[in-house]
């Protein structure tokens, strides 16, 4: 069966953590990923699942953390200042190495900031949020399949390495339409002997914990810690790269941003100019190898974002600087427009930014 | 013949407490509790941030550190996993009525499941003596050494008195540990905070009126009896919620 179904982005979400086990949510209303509590208010009760409304994000997440401990499928969801209040709990799941499924539907920042699309949060998802030496996995979905697939994924990622993962969306990909196909969901299975599960007088009790008061234990942990986390950049980077082969000019973009450029680079492209896209799916980790191999044939690049650029500097680092970056970017809900990003191509074709 | 043991539910290791610290005594009356039901293999302690921050070596059964004041958030997600197990969570005063005031408050109206051991001892114990918000007015403690002034920083919390307001609870019950009488009390009341989880009966609440020798200055001794001069009349010891208990009275 391969049946489309129209969406919205946020229900796919939640649909795709339905099929992927998931029977626990626990959220706190923000905008502009409601719909994604709401979906899971209607369909929880229905299959024997739990949603929950919490009193905050904080205690959302601590439930997120409770299940995640004893051993089930767990997700939250929100946007962006509700992810500043989860971060306590991001840092105490990495912590105590739980997994989750966390969805940051992305609003314009700082503060209050506004309700549009927006992805000024690139920093607090891949460099941290909460305190401490730790990672998360960063997924960013570009289309409404995507935020379905990358969902079913992230629980499995999640699982396998006892990480966060956290699909790192924005407001147009939560809120827009487009067919989806839900049928194809397979869903891997991870033994969880950590779990706290009741001893059923069988074993010893397991602790879930992230205290060490013992600086040499801490430490240890920490490196062992980084030490799963150098097998996911070896093992989980995904990538997509559009019209590379002959490229020399390479844009950068994730999210909604890349399906701009990609409007604009075929445009380009129509005009001849030799541009292709590179596209990080996983944000962290971030695909640093593809990049670095693009440095060696492009002559510049330039990092589309809904932001300051924020991504740029992670473009300088995986490229070693041996090509300028430059940015073409809107900012606090706006999106940069087709035009926009193609007058950066063909100032970069003219070598007007190198 | 055995007359007196240690609970099986407490691990065999040195506890960490200050002489004459009374949390020693509570622990062994939530493991006594669990003895008598028979749960501990079904049973999910949440340890809190503060002196009982290590109670997870303490206690025989699974059990979860919580951040600072989520307990009763992380316990209401152990126990929607799965609603069979039995899930405390054992947490003081500035854990409990300060920063995690919202999730105690929240917990208690949704009538969670779960059982939660409030320990309140009128002062932060593990950062060395700051004020709670149970310190008693005119208290001194690092953080209010001219006094607790109520002008300035207000009035203590009364948790018991707080949450039997609300319609969610299904028990409230403020005992203390400074005598074999009132630590019976407490027993009793600790046992029946698991009894009604254990019957579905929903969130009980056990404040418990403890002491803090060190960060008070005073012997274990001189620490009771301050205690029993001092906490006991601002917070009165007693049954504040028992909902159970109201329907039989109604219906007679």
């Amino acid at each position: 069966m391969s049946e489309k179904v129209l969406m919205k982005g946020n229900e796919a979400i939640a649909e795709a953590a339905i099929l992927a086990g998931c029977r626990h949510y626990f959220g706190y209303p923000i905008t502009p990923q409601t719909e994604i509590a709401a979906y899971m208010a209607k369909k929880m009760p229905k299959i024997g699942g739990c949603f929950l409304q919490a009193e905050s994000e904080i205690a959302a997440i601590n439930m997120v953390y409770g299940v995640a401990g004893a051993g089930k499928r767990v997700m939250t969801s929100s946007s962006s200042p509700g992810i500043s209040l989860k971060s306590e709990g991001l840092s105490y799941l990495a912590g105590s190495d739980l997994p989750a499924l966390v969805v940051n539907v992305q609003r314009g920042g700082p503060g209050l900031g506004g309700i549009q699309p927006s992805q000024s949060d690139y920093f607090q998802a891949t460099k941290g949020g909460g305190h401490g030496d730790y990672k998360m996995i960063v997924l960013a979905p570009s289309s409404v399949q995507e935020m379905a697939s990358l969902t079913v994924k992230g629980f499995d990622l999640a699982d396998k390495y006892r990480m966060t993962a956290m699909i790192l969306a924005d407001g147009t990909t939560g809120q827009m339409m487009e067919p989806v196909n839900l049928s194809e969901v397979e869903v891997q299975h991870y033994d969880k002997p950590w779990a706290v599960t009741g001893t059923k007088m069988q074993r010893e009790h397991n602790i879930i914990n992230s205290l060490f008061l013992e600086p040499e234990e801490l430490e240890k942990y920490n490196f062992a810690r980084f030490e799963r986390y150098k097998e996911v950049e070896e093992n989980e980077v995904m990538v997509e790269e559009y019209l590379m082969d002959d490229a020399e000019i390479c844009v950068v973009a994730f999210g909604i941003a890349a399906r701009v450029s990609k409007n604009a680079i075929n445009e380009a492209r129509k005009k001849g100019i030799k541009v292709g896209l590179i596209r990080p799916i996983t944000l962290w980790p971030f695909p640093k190898k593809t990049l670095l191999a693009a440095a060696d044939k492009v002559k510049q690049f330039i990092s589309v974002e809904l932001n300051m650029g924020q991504m740029v500097e992670d473009i300088e680092l995986a490229t070693k600087c041996k090509k300028p970056v430059t940015l073409c970017n809107r900012t606090g809900g706006m999106i940069p427009s087709p035009q926009q990003v193609l007058a950066a191509i063909e100032e970069a074709d003219k070598g007007g930014q190198a | 013949m055995v007359v007196f043991e240690k609970p099986k539910s407490l691990c065999d290791v040195p506890l960490h407490y200050c002489p004459g610290c009374t949390h020693g005594i509570i622990h062994r009356l939530v493991a006594e509790a669990i003895d008598e039901l028979g749960i501990e293999g079904r049973t999910i302690g949440v340890a809190p941030v503060g002196c009982a921050v290590m109670a997870y070596n303490y206690f025989n059964c699974d059990m979860v550190e919580a951040a600072h004041g989520r307990a009763p958030a992380v316990a209401t997600g152990i126990k929607r996993a799965d609603p069979e197990n039995i899930v405390f969570s054992y947490q003081g005063d500035g854990d409990l009525a300060s920063i995690g005031t919202a999730e105690t408050v929240h917990a208690a109206t949704r009538n969670e499941n779960i059982t939660v051991i409030f320990v309140n001892n009128a002062i932060y114990g593990m950062t060395g003596g700051q004020m709670a918000p149970t310190t008693l007015p005119g208290q001194i403690t690092q953080t209010s050494p001219y006094g607790r002034d109520v002008k300035h920083c207000g009035y203590p919390v009364k948790i018991s008195e707080m949450l039997s307001q609300l319609e969610g609870p299904e028990y409230i019950e403020r005992v203390a540990v400074n005598n074999v009488k009132n630590i019976r009390a407490a027993k009793k009341a600790i046992k029946k905070a698991f009894q009604n989880q254990v019957e579905g009966k929903g969130f009980s609440l056990i404040e418990v009126i403890s002491s803090c020798p060190t960060n008070w200055g005073l012997s274990p001794e001189k620490a009771l009896q301050w205690l029993e001069e001092n906490m006991i009349p601002y917070y009165p010891l007693g049954v504040y919620k028992d909902r159970t208990a109201q329907k039989e009275a109604e219906s007679k």
